[in-house]
């Protein structure tokens, strides 16, 4: 599952233009991933100047707990 | 006061938003401006810089807004041999934070009207015709009809894609970018510096505009894949580390920069794409300022008369004013960015050397490009029609 720290982040929207699913919302000061859309391609995390977005392969996101 | 229907509808108050609202609202058409910040103009997401020209086409150049007069490049190879090159034209690095709400001004002042803090987020049809836009604003959920709607929202767009328009980027494609402006630190202020290679920006470059001479935007762009294994921020970090231990920050910004030609199509029924939305940047330059603007101008002034003529059907027009003026012109661009994109450290040391061997007054923008493509005839023609050609 992706996970955004939102501490870290600068609300740049680079991560939402390279999302190929259209899962990330992001408001003034404010980033959401919409979890029923995402598809955990990683390519968010890849692209973040800033290292905002984490890859976390042994977290408990919804498509790992639906298999 | 707001009005439950428009007949344009404009999201985004950046550059090309504001210039497809003024120029759509010259032309006696009702247009509203709904931006999602709080502030025109801020956050500034840019290393601002942009040509004289490019900017004197829509708005008279204003010291309030002008930071530096920038005369001289200066790029910098991996083994440290640094070309200048006088400019042809003068640049400027802006304050956007001020060009922007001057902008809006003008926008305003042509009869727009604009609300900050409205957060676009779901477009009304009409059959498979856009026809208004869904909106958050002061904690309510809006609608707003109008007969087209311009997306100018920028590198993170949306409103296109629930149009159908294909607006996702290959992260591959996208430069991820972060910038400081730098304060107490030593810059000439009319040269802008870029550093090559692989310790500073691979699959990009590394830029220092300054904004005084004591203080610069400092940042760089790498390709997607680059960032993958080694961040921007990363780059930025060692960077300042090595070269300005002392340095205050007084800005932090990241940013993806769209490195592409334009969409294939950025216009479907009733909705039309402007600025980073429809991927107008300069691929090579990364630049989106000035084609931006134009971009904008443009799809306000079919939008508008489009609505005149009562001719929905019109918005296409878009497509090709734009590619005429500037799309075309982006498809050279990238093929000589594709050409020197993975360049080594060794080429660009060699391009250098040669460069250098250039007499001064040869040094021009279009020579240095001819000298880095020698070994590649095809690229060598685009170079011509981008830089020796007006």
């Amino acid at each position: 599952m992706i996970e955004i720290l939102p501490d870290k982040c600068d609300f740049c929207g680079c991560c939402v233009g390279v999302c190929p699913v259209d899962a990330i919302e992001l408001k003034e000061a404010e980033i959401t991933i919409i979890e029923e859309t995402c598809t955990n391609c990683a390519k968010c995390v890849w692209s973040c100047p800033i290292e905002v977005l984490v890859f976390n392969r042994n977290g408990a996101g919804k498509k790992n707990d639906e298999k | 006061m707001m009005k439950s229907e428009y007949d344009i509808v404009v999201v985004g108050a950046g550059p090309a938003g504001s210039m497809a609202a003024r120029f759509a609202a010259e032309k006696g058409v009702s247009v509203l401006v709904l931006e999602k910040d709080r502030d025109v103009g801020y956050p500034v997401r840019c290393g601002e810089a942009v040509s004289k020209a490019g900017i004197e086409e829509f708005i008279p150049s204003d010291p309030k807004f002008i930071a530096t007069v920038i005369n001289k490049f200066s790029f910098i190879a991996p083994d440290g041999s640094e070309v200048i090159v006088p400019l042809e034209e003068e640049g400027y690095i802006l304050e956007r934070r001020i060009f922007d709400y001057e902008l809006a001004k003008t926008a305003a002042a042509a009869g727009a009207e604009i609300l900050t803090r409205a957060y676009v987020n779901g477009l009304l049809f009409d059959g498979n015709k856009v026809n208004g836009v869904k909106f958050e604003y002061d904690g309510e959920q809006k609608e707003i009809k109008s007969k087209i709607v311009i997306a100018a929202d920028g590198v993170e767009s949306r409103v296109g894609r629930w149009a159908g328009l294909k607006t996702h980027i290959d992260f591959r494609d996208m430069e991820s970018a972060v910038q400081i402006t730098a304060s107490n630190i030593s810059v000439k202020p009319d040269t802008c510096y870029f550093y090559f290679g692989e310790e500073y920006a691979p699959q990009g470059y590394f830029w220092i505009f300054p904004k005084d001479s004591k203080t610069a935007n400092i940042g760089l762009g790498v390709g997607g894949d680059m960032n993958r294994k080694k961040s921007a921020l990363t780059y930025l970090n060692n960077f300042m580390k090595k070269n300005y231990p002392g340095a205050s920050v007084l800005t932090r910004i990241a940013g993806g920069v769209p490195c592409v030609p334009t969409l294939d199509k950025i216009v479907a029924p009733g909705i039309m794409l402007a600025g980073d939305a429809a991927r107008q940047v300069n691929p090579l330059s990364g630049g989106g300022i000035a084609s931006g603007m134009i971009g904008g101008s443009i799809a306000g002034t079919v939008a508008a008369e489009s609505v005149l003529m009562n001719k929905p059907e019109y918005v296409f027009e878009y497509e090709k004013r734009w590619n005429d003026r500037l799309g075309k012109r982006h498809l050279i661009f990238n093929r000589i960015k594709n050409g020197i994109y993975n360049f080594t450290d060794e080429q660009f040391n060699g391009i250098a050397h040669a460069a250098l061997k250039l007499p001064e007054e040869k040094r021009t923008l279009g020579n240095i490009f001819k000298t880095a493509l020698v070994n590649k005839p095809k690229l060598l023609i685009d170079v011509a029609k981008v830089f020796f050609t007006k």
